[in-house]
């Protein structure tokens, strides 16, 4: 037997159960995500030219990305303890830190995914500001180079999708984060999120019915680096044994299986196979589930992760 | 030059004298602390033994709240002592989330705190708040690199250990047990 008493510690947010990263962070690496996963199939759909075949995801779902990185931005500022500093993260570039890295990454995405937004929607920019030469000078530089935008989004579409998973993994002092699964499963997790999306409001058959399969095999995907989550973490070290605990008969176990896999991963995968075979299901209720299991997974590995310690 | 600090399980009392001292010299806001005291009691009647253990940073060599700030606010000083400039500290309480001691906390000013081996007094030749206010002088502190320290000689004659050695961070900080 054991027991432990801790005198003098009274630290909030940090003891006795550290909760120093609330939905402020979640919700970012969601909005990160998904905005990652649009960029990736802008970019992918493009370079494969098959902008007229498939026009909600290379050039329609882009309404979507700038104000999800802004919002997502504007969270992580929330976040920070000490506002006014924000913005010494961009007078230094810190190799091993993964909030650098997303930093300077979202610095660099948010601007390309404008410019993909004016090389189709100049149009919709208003009037009086369309007289702007400055403007129509950026919006014809993109339409001119698409390719080259199209590749470099599709680079850093990668890397912000896999960060939003690497930001918890490089917690060692976190043994459920620890594994670099995460950053592959949330980049999934993205892919699906806008996938649904794109299957919900594209108004072509084709593009519709080919997200529909896209997204089932990433929900497969997802399964399946779940499941390999929790291998890694069972064969991993007492303190990571006890960490995917939490989720197979501690307090997170009717969250994580009810809510993200199986309203978020299992359901949402019968009503798009079922879809496939003609049913007719209301197209509402797979982009809801999907975002709705994409949004509960961060915010559960999250609270989850400051829960699981050495 | 490498500070390090030992700790004598056999001789702390738990009394916290440490912990108000820390707070008192460090001002530290009301409802935070920099350190604190483990009792640990361990076994079954009869064969039961107890520990006392004052912690807190463990300034260690390879420190991952270093190595994860964005902004380069969290550093190593000479002497291997890990502190915060709070100018440069955003907030963003990733160094909170990466110490497997949970040393640190969030300031109410907004900035990462935690344990600096009071290096205000350490830089002027003083000991730590800590050590000089243990009533039982169970807290060594110097210069590990001069092997004429004393806490040189007590962690090189005395059995010792660190807290979760597992987590690879290479405390300076020894339990003498």
């Amino acid at each position: 037997m054991e027991e432990i008493i801790v005198i003098g510690k009274s630290n909030p947010g940090v003891y006795p159960v550290l909760d120093v990263w609330g939905w402020e962070i979640s919700v970012y690496l969601f909005l990160g995500g998904a905005a990652a996963g649009t960029l990736f199939f802008a970019a992918i759909g493009y370079l494969l030219g098959k902008e007229d075949a498939l026009p909600m995801s290379v050039k329609n779902a882009i309404h979507f990305v700038p104000p999800a990185l802004l919002v997502g931005l504007f969270l992580l500022f929330l976040d920070l303890h000490h506002k006014l500093n924000v913005w010494r993260l961009y007078t230094s570039f810190s190799l091993e830190s993964p909030m650098s890295w997303g930093a300077w990454t979202l610095l660099v995405i948010t601007p390309l995914s404008i410019l993909w937004w004016l090389s189709y929607h100049y149009s919709m920019v208003p009037r009086w500001k369309r007289s702007e030469r400055w403007l129509r000078k950026i919006s014809n530089w993109s339409v001119r180079n698409r390719k080259i935008l199209a590749w470099m989004i599709l680079l850093t579409s990668v890397v912000l999708g896999v960060y939003t998973g690497i930001l918890l993994s490089a917690f060692n002092a976190r043994p459920l984060w620890n594994s670099s699964i995460l950053g592959v499963l949330f980049f999934v997790s993205g892919l699906s999120v806008s996938a649904a999306l794109i299957q919900w409001l594209s108004a072509s058959k084709f593009e519709t019915a080919l997200f529909r399969k896209f997204d089932l095999g990433l929900i497969g995907l997802e399964i399946f680096l779940i499941i390999h989550l929790f291998m890694g973490l069972l064969s991993g070290s007492a303190v990571q044994i006890q960490a995917a605990g939490l989720f197979l008969g501690g307090p997170f176990t009717l969250s994580f299986w009810l809510m993200v896999f199986t309203l978020g991963l299992i359901v949402p995968a019968i009503a798009e196979v079922l879809e496939m075979f003609g049913t007719r299901v209301n197209k509402l209720v797979v982009p809801l589930l999907i975002i709705f299991g994409g949004l509960m997974l961060r915010i559960i590995i999250v609270n989850a992760g400051q829960v699981s310690s050495f | 030059m490498r500070y390090a600090m030992a700790i004598d399980t056999k001789k702390c009392i738990g009394c916290a004298d440490c912990v108000l001292a820390c707070n008192m010299e460090n001002q530290i806001p009301e409802g935070f602390t920099r350190s604190w005291v483990v009792e640990m009691a361990k076994g079954e009647y009869p064969d039961t033994m107890l520990e006392f253990r004052s912690e807190r940073c463990n300034h260690c060599e390879n420190a991952p709240c270093v190595r994860c700030c964005p902004t380069g606010a969290s550093f190593t000083t000479e002497g291997g002592i890990v502190l915060v400039d709070e100018s440069k500290c955003i907030g963003c309480a990733a160094c909170v989330e990466s110490c497997p001691y949970d040393a640190r906390f969030m300031h109410p000013d907004g900035y990462a705190d935690k344990c600096t081996f009071c290096y205000h007094l350490v830089s002027e030749g003083q000991n730590p708040a800590c050590v000089d206010v243990c009533p039982t002088k169970c807290i060594y502190f110097g210069d590990l690199d001069d092997a004429d320290s004393e806490i040189s000689k007590i962690v090189e004659t005395r059995k010792s250990k660190v807290l979760l050695p597992e987590a690879g961070t290479n405390p300076h900080i020894f339990y003498l047990t």
